[in-house]
């Protein structure tokens, strides 16, 4: 008989499933993923579902409940390598806009009976709870970057994913500065690449959706901004969207309360 | 299994997570002797407060935000959320921006149905447990389905920047409208994906469906010049035919216990059919004539009421959507600007869209600086909940002789059949079946 495959594990928390969708929206490489690994949990594609261990577990969605506070434990103990996928995972998401107001208060605003929900006051990304191996930005992740992780898993090697700014990349395409010939506030200066250049592209400034490059210079940023007019509120806004608790975007954030 | 089942009928039937729907829910059936006590969707979906954090952001954000809601259908959100914002501030998108928001909708149709169609719903048909396990015995559906997916995905791609939470769309129109050559590129695969939605259809229609038919009351949008994507009235088959500011006053929003997703019944009635099913039932007449004769040809009438059927109403809607697609795309010419200018104005305003699944409704306050007062977004899955419990409720009865496992996989399907999105919702499935 052949090698036996690595199997693969897909686990949802908070989120809105875009980030495992990109796993079904390889449609080219869909058929050759599934014929180098076991797929064997992956609720939204298949009702089969296969003991662990597993060797690779993508998680998606941050933790936002008491039980799912518990779940991600059983999660990580199962797997091999675990790899959190989208903002949701790696930073909190959206959801995390709860970390800076009350809770309770957002539950009375979406629910008639409060007391039939159940919530954690913090949305958290998934290393806050477990250790993870490897996270991959993105809201939603880049399918290209995915499948460079799950290959580089596969033949034991280091993922090739970089962590320098997107403003990097615009230049290296040759794209003109968003900043600079329209006036468009970007994030781009301060934001890890790996989108494929999308907004600039589209005339239109990053807003952010794969977090904080490595080494960013929130306040240098910020200043510009404020040159071409943007006044606190609307950096509070740009700041705190999908990462809004990344590191570094909410620490930035903070002076604009 | 019941362990202490005196009965000799006791059983107990448990499935945590119901699969192949998109997000987190469960059912419990309770089932005693041969009598079917009560039927839950359970929705725990984490509750994620979209309509809460809304407010206080700016109305240019909430088409970016409320994206995501769904990775499945993001631009049902960015566009409900846009028409709501237009609503207020007294502004109408029309020629071919309105066109080009038709176009990717389309796309986002194409896509999301046909998913649904081969990878969620056809196994059930075929008894498979998923698609790739489908694709060793039908290997060219399943390769044909992926190439169809994917033209959806590329509409929404050339269109939008990429497929999941598109970044080209805002108030008003585009950040940058293509190029008459940007959009040809289309061309071919669009030519070949209506051929392979065509046989599609008539794939579909050779399953086996289970007798049922129920009298639902089927709610959608309805439009006088086109079958309603974006834009129309809501029309009910029981009797109404209203403008969707009117939404609130028909369609009743209730929080019960075992579902973080709203519940939602007619005032003064009970649940209502969104969807697929419920365009068709109102809209027929618009479809295209390829699409009209290829559901004639697949047996369905001008109303279908059997839900197990609406894998060929989807089917037929993918041929709409692959046509409509090729009419706009043909017919392109690049608009002078990308989008109309708004300035905020205070005010309430409305969106309801056609979701994959159903309408998707908005509306939202602002005041005169664009800030977001209030939100309130509906999706298709929490409206349907009810009538998915209706339908278990009828459902299962004449099958409770079957073995546990077989009725847990019928109720599955019968689930599936409203192609539920329970991320959306929650604002979906574990299966538990109590036989006492
Ligand atoms: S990171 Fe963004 S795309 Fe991914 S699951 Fe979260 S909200 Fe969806």
């Amino acid at each position: 008989m052949a090698a036996k495959k690595p199997k693969l594990a897909v686990w949802k928390f908070a989120s809105c499933d875009g980030c495992q969708l990109s796993l079904l929206d390889c449609e080219d490489e869909l058929l050759a993923v599934a014929g180098a690994v076991e797929i064997a949990n992956f609720p939204e594609a298949s009702r089969a579902i296969i003991k662990g261990p597993y060797d690779v577990s993508l998680v998606e969605g941050s933790v936002t409940t008491p039980h799912d506070a518990e779940r991600i434990h059983k999660v990580r103990r199962a797997s091999k390598f675990l790899i959190s996928i989208g903002a949701c995972a790696t930073a909190g998401g959206i959801q995390a806009l709860r970390n800076f107001s009350d809770v309770n208060e957002f539950v009375s605003i979406v629910y008639a009976s409060p007391q039939y929900i159940s919530t954690l006051k913090q949305s958290t990304p998934i290393s806050e709870h477990v250790f993870v191996d490897f996270e991959l930005r993105g809201c939603p992740i880049d399918k290209g970057q995915l499948l460079e992780v799950i290959n580089a898993l596969l033949n034991e090697r280091k993922p090739n994913i970089p962590t320098h700014s997107l403003c990097l990349d615009c230049k290296r395409q040759g794209l003109p500065c968003v900043m600079v010939s329209q006036g468009t506030p970007c994030l781009g200066p301060i934001t890890q690449a790996g989108c494929g250049v999308l907004c600039p592209a589209f005339d239109r400034g990053c807003y952010g959706c794969f977090g904080p490059m490595e080494s960013p210079n929130g306040k240098a940023l910020i200043e510009k901004w404020q040159e071409m007019g943007a006044d606190d509120a609307e950096v509070l806004r740009s700041l705190r969207t999908f990462n809004a608790c990344a590191n570094a975007f909410e620490k930035e954030s903070r002076k604009y309360e | 299994m019941n362990k202490n089942g005196k009965t000799k009928k006791a059983r107990n039937i448990k499935v945590d997570y119901l699969a192949r729907v998109e997000g987190e829910g469960a059912l419990h059936v309770k089932i005693k002797a041969d009598d079917l006590l009560d039927v839950k969707l359970k929705i725990f979906e984490p509750p994620r407060f979209f309509e809460a954090f809304l407010r206080g952001r700016k109305y240019t954000e909430a088409p970016d935000i409320t994206a995501r809601i769904c990775g499945i259908c993001p631009i049902a959100y960015m566009l409900g959320a846009s028409h709501a914002m237009e609503d207020i501030c007294g502004v109408k998108v029309t020629g071919q921006l309105r066109e080009l928001r038709r176009l990717i909708y389309c796309g986002e149709w194409i896509e999301s149905h046909v998913l649904h169609i081969y990878m969620l719903h056809a196994p059930d048909f075929l008894g498979y447990e998923d698609a790739i396990r489908m694709a060793k015995d039908f290997p060219e559906a399943v390769e044909n389905a992926l190439r169809l997916k994917k033209i959806g995905n590329q509409i929404m791609t050339v269109l939008g920047g990429r497929e999941i939470h598109p970044i080209n769309m805002k108030i008003g129109g585009f950040y940058r409208v293509p190029t008459k050559k940007e959009l040809a590129v289309l061309v071919d695969e669009l030519k070949w994906g209506l051929e392979t939605a065509i046989a599609t259809v008539k794939l579909v229609s050779t399953f086996d469906f289970p007798d049922f038919e129920q009298d639902y009351e089927f709610v959608a949008l309805k439009h006088p010049n086109e079958y309603a994507i974006a834009e129309g009235n809501l029309i009910s088959n029981k009797g109404f035919n209203v403008p969707i500011s009117q939404y609130d006053d028909y369609l009743i929003e209730e929080h019960v216990e075992h579902s973080t997703a709203l519940h939602t019944h007619i005032q003064g009635r009970d649940g209502c059919f969104l969807g697929p099913m419920a365009r068709y039932a109102h809209n027929f007449k618009q479809l295209t004539p390829t699409a009209k004769q290829l559901a004639k040809e697949a047996g369905l009438g001008k109303v279908c009421k059997n839900p197990f059927k609406s894998i060929i109403v989807r089917a037929v809607e993918t041929v709409y959507a692959f046509e409509e697609a090729l009419r706009i795309v043909q017919n392109y010419e690049q608009p002078d600007k990308p989008a109309i200018e708004i300035e905020p104005k205070a005010g309430t305003g409305y969106g309801a869209t056609e979701a994959p699944r159903g309408i998707c409704y908005h509306r939202y306050t602002i005041d005169d600086e664009g800030i977001i007062q209030d939100a309130k977004i509906v999706s298709p899955t929490a409206v349907n909940q009810k009538t998915i419990e209706n339908d278990l409720m009828s459902f299962i009865p004449a099958r409770l002789d079957l073995p546990d496992e077989k009725l847990q996989w019928q109720c599955e399907q019968a689930i599936r059949n409203y192609d539920p999105c329970i991320s959306c919702s929650t604002h979906f499935l574990k299966l538990t079946v109590d036989r006492q």
